[in-house]
């Protein structure tokens, strides 16, 4: 079912939750609400169940507002951060709840949960208690039990959070499976961009109570609307430049001022995998020394140090690293093939700029 | 080697000697200290209802004022409890699971009797609905007996076990948290059923645990009940009154038998509380 939420706004006594959230998800889309901790998007999320009611704007569920309806009239399957499975009931009994409660027929309860069981890979597991499970399987039975009444809209409060990074790499893309499956309308809170960007259709990206940007996962990576999108979606070099004689500088960099005078500055960002390095001292623009090497997996994150001791990032893959001949503490050039001006912070930014020194290789994209 | 290892342990006690002279002196304390203050009394409350028989024991429970006491005392505790488990979920829900002004209010207010004596309290139901009480006449002009009757005992014993399972049930209701009570409400349930198959079955212990401090205090109370009561033998006599009467009235081995009444309570009530406490160790 599709959700829409329009200029929604929410206190908590004085303090905003959330002010002014637009954003709509599509029947049998699959959308991260993605922010760090307190920006709000928990709440939204509890907005759209009704576990919290709106001060202004609506709810839309289906093109229906449901401001004024009770959550257990709103045909939501919700799945708790901590799962909440109800502790004094088994496995069976715990995802059995929705239906007694809705007076399926037995025969057909049983049904659904064997069918469930299967689905989710909790056979044998029925007739135990929750504390007699693991963190993995408890969270799967959050989401049998949720799924059991056949809900229009599943809603997942930090799902992954509770277990260890494996498990969580299972559970990610058995989600996936789940919602490809399925094609339930589903909509996820977490705060780790790499898990909205691996999931999820769409992100919405929230900080301090505010929508920063809705999009594709790509979209949100390659076209980030401010610099707090930009930053908390994969990693940045920012840096902050002063313009003198025609030319803006931070330490020994130095880039064209684009219509700024003197003494006026701007910020600018640019990805490490826009940062091109050679091993070869006079290749490139700059120089600097290899200061650390990060095995990343496929990628590695270098560090490289300049004279007056700024640090720029690069990340290149293993195979260039080796064909490069690249080691720690060795001198190096590099140079930024193109960066964004990030005028000021929380602005928009700007166009995408290209440094017209040397046309440089493509290097592959960092995660 | 075994110096070695002592280092190690920080509980080890030292090579000297002295903390273990110090460990078992204070183990020797609290032993000799139960013994005597808790242990001997209770064994003389036996040993004297059975000095002069069992007949005398049995003839000293047969007595009409005695088993009327005991009714009262059932009595007594059979309102006084269940409108306190009401009270106490009522309250302890509320604090623990809602924020509103005058929350720390009703925590004290709950706590309040364990800060006044019970004679105190029971002087407030005096004053209120005695003869000579606020609300004294116009219970006379309609021939509603409060004080020195049992109304008045009820509502004495009500006053003193006041906090007795609210302060059981706020600590675990709030250790609960809200969650699987919002997981009832988004899987259908509304705030009744809710209620009844979520929120009680995850406190029931403490619930139990409540119950049966309330309850042993409910039939043990002496002091508020004592001041509403009117001492009429075989009215508005309960238990612990009808003790202390015997007991004035000097008989030898009366008072103490029916003082093992309550002592088969008590330990009726300590075997549960360890009961409960084991179980629901077990089950989380």
């Amino acid at each position: 079912m599709s959700i829409e939420l329009k200029n929604v706004s929410k206190h908590y006594g004085s303090v905003s939750a959330v002010a002014d959230i637009t954003f709509s998800v599509t029947d049998g889309e699959l959308v991260a609400l993605l922010g760090p901790s307190g920006s709000g998007k928990t709440t939204v999320l509890r907005l759209i169940a009704g576990l919290e009611t709106p001060e202004t704007g609506g709810i839309f569920i289906r093109g229906a507002e449901v401001n004024n309806v009770p959550v257990r009239r709103r045909n939501i399957g919700f799945v708790f951060q901590n799962y909440a499975l109800f502790r004094n009931m088994t496995i069976a009994a715990n995802i059995s709840f929705g239906l007694k409660i809705k007076k399926w027929p037995a025969a057909q309860i049983r049904a659904r949960v064997d069918e469930l069981a299967g689905l989710l890979e909790l056979q044998g597991l029925l007739e135990r208690y929750p504390h007699q499970l693991s963190g993995g399987q408890r969270q799967r039975v959050a989401i049998a039990r949720a799924l059991a009444p056949k809900p229009d809209v599943l809603l997942l409060d930090e799902p992954f959070a509770a277990v260890d990074a494996q498990i969580r790499q299972e559970l990610r893309q058995w989600l996936v499976r789940l919602h490809h499956e399925i094609r339930l309308t589903t909509v996820f809170v977490t705060h780790d961009q790499e898990e909205a960007m691996e999931v999820s259709d769409r992100i919405v990206v929230f900080s301090q109570g505010h929508l920063e940007q809705v999009g594709t996962p790509q979209e949100i990576y390659e076209k980030p609307r401010n610099e707090f999108v930009a930053r908390f979606i994969g990693v940045l070099n920012v840096l902050e430049l002063e313009v003198r004689n025609g030319f803006a500088r931070y330490e020994e960099l130095e880039f064209p001022a684009h219509g700024l005078v003197d003494g006026q500055k701007m910020r600018i960002g640019f990805r490490p995998y826009n940062v091109q390095v050679s091993a070869d001292p006079s290749a490139c623009r700059h120089r600097a020394v290899l200061r650390r090497t990060y095995f990343l997996g496929v990628m590695l994150r270098l560090e490289l140090e300049l004279p007056s001791g700024l640090v720029i990032r690069s990340r290149i893959s293993k195979e260039e690293y080796a064909r490069l001949g690249l080691v720690d503490g060795g001198a190096v050039s590099f140079q930024i093939r193109t960066y964004r001006i990030l005028s000021k912070e929380g602005g928009p930014l700007g166009s995408e700029v290209s440094t017209t020194h040397e046309t440089a290789p493509y290097l592959g994209e960092g995660i | 080697m075994r110096a070695a290892f002592r280092s190690k342990t920080a509980r080890e006690p030292e090579p000297l000697g002295g903390p273990l002279l110090v460990r078992w002196g204070l183990i020797a304390v609290a032993v000799l200290f139960s013994v005597i203050f808790l242990l001997l009394p209770l064994i003389n409350v036996f040993a004297q209802a059975f000095a002069y028989g069992m007949d005398a024991y049995g003839r000293a429970l047969k007595d009409p004022d005695t088993l009327s006491a005991v009714r009262l005392t059932l009595i007594v505790a059979a309102i006084s409890v269940p409108l306190n488990v009401v009270f106490g979920l009522a309250s302890s829900w509320a604090i623990a699971k809602f924020e509103f002004r005058g929350k720390m209010l009703l925590l004290t207010l709950i706590d309040l009797p364990f800060s006044i004596s019970p004679v105190v309290a029971g002087l407030l139901f005096v004053l209120l609905f005695g003869a000579s009480g606020v609300l004294g006449p116009w219970l006379q002009a309609h021939h509603v007996r409060i004080i020195f009757a049992m109304p008045g005992m009820v509502l004495a014993t009500i006053f003193v076990t006041f906090p007795y399972v609210a302060r059981e049930l706020i600590p675990v209701m709030a250790a609960q948290g809200r969650d699987q009570e919002e997981a009832a409400l988004t899987l259908g349930a509304g705030g009744w059923k809710t209620f009844w198959l979520v929120t009680l079955p995850s406190v029931k212990w403490g619930l139990f645990y409540g119950i049966i401090l309330c309850n042993a205090r409910a039939m043990g109370e002496f002091g508020a009940v004592w001041v509403v009561s009117g001492h009429v033998a075989g009215e508005t006599d309960t238990l612990p009154l009808r003790v202390e009467k015997l007991y004035n009235e000097f008989d030898p081995a009366a008072p103490f038998a029916v003082a093992t009444l309550l002592a088969f309570l008590a330990l009726a009530t300590m075997a549960l509380k360890t009961f409960l406490e084991w179980k629901s160790r077990r089950e989380h």
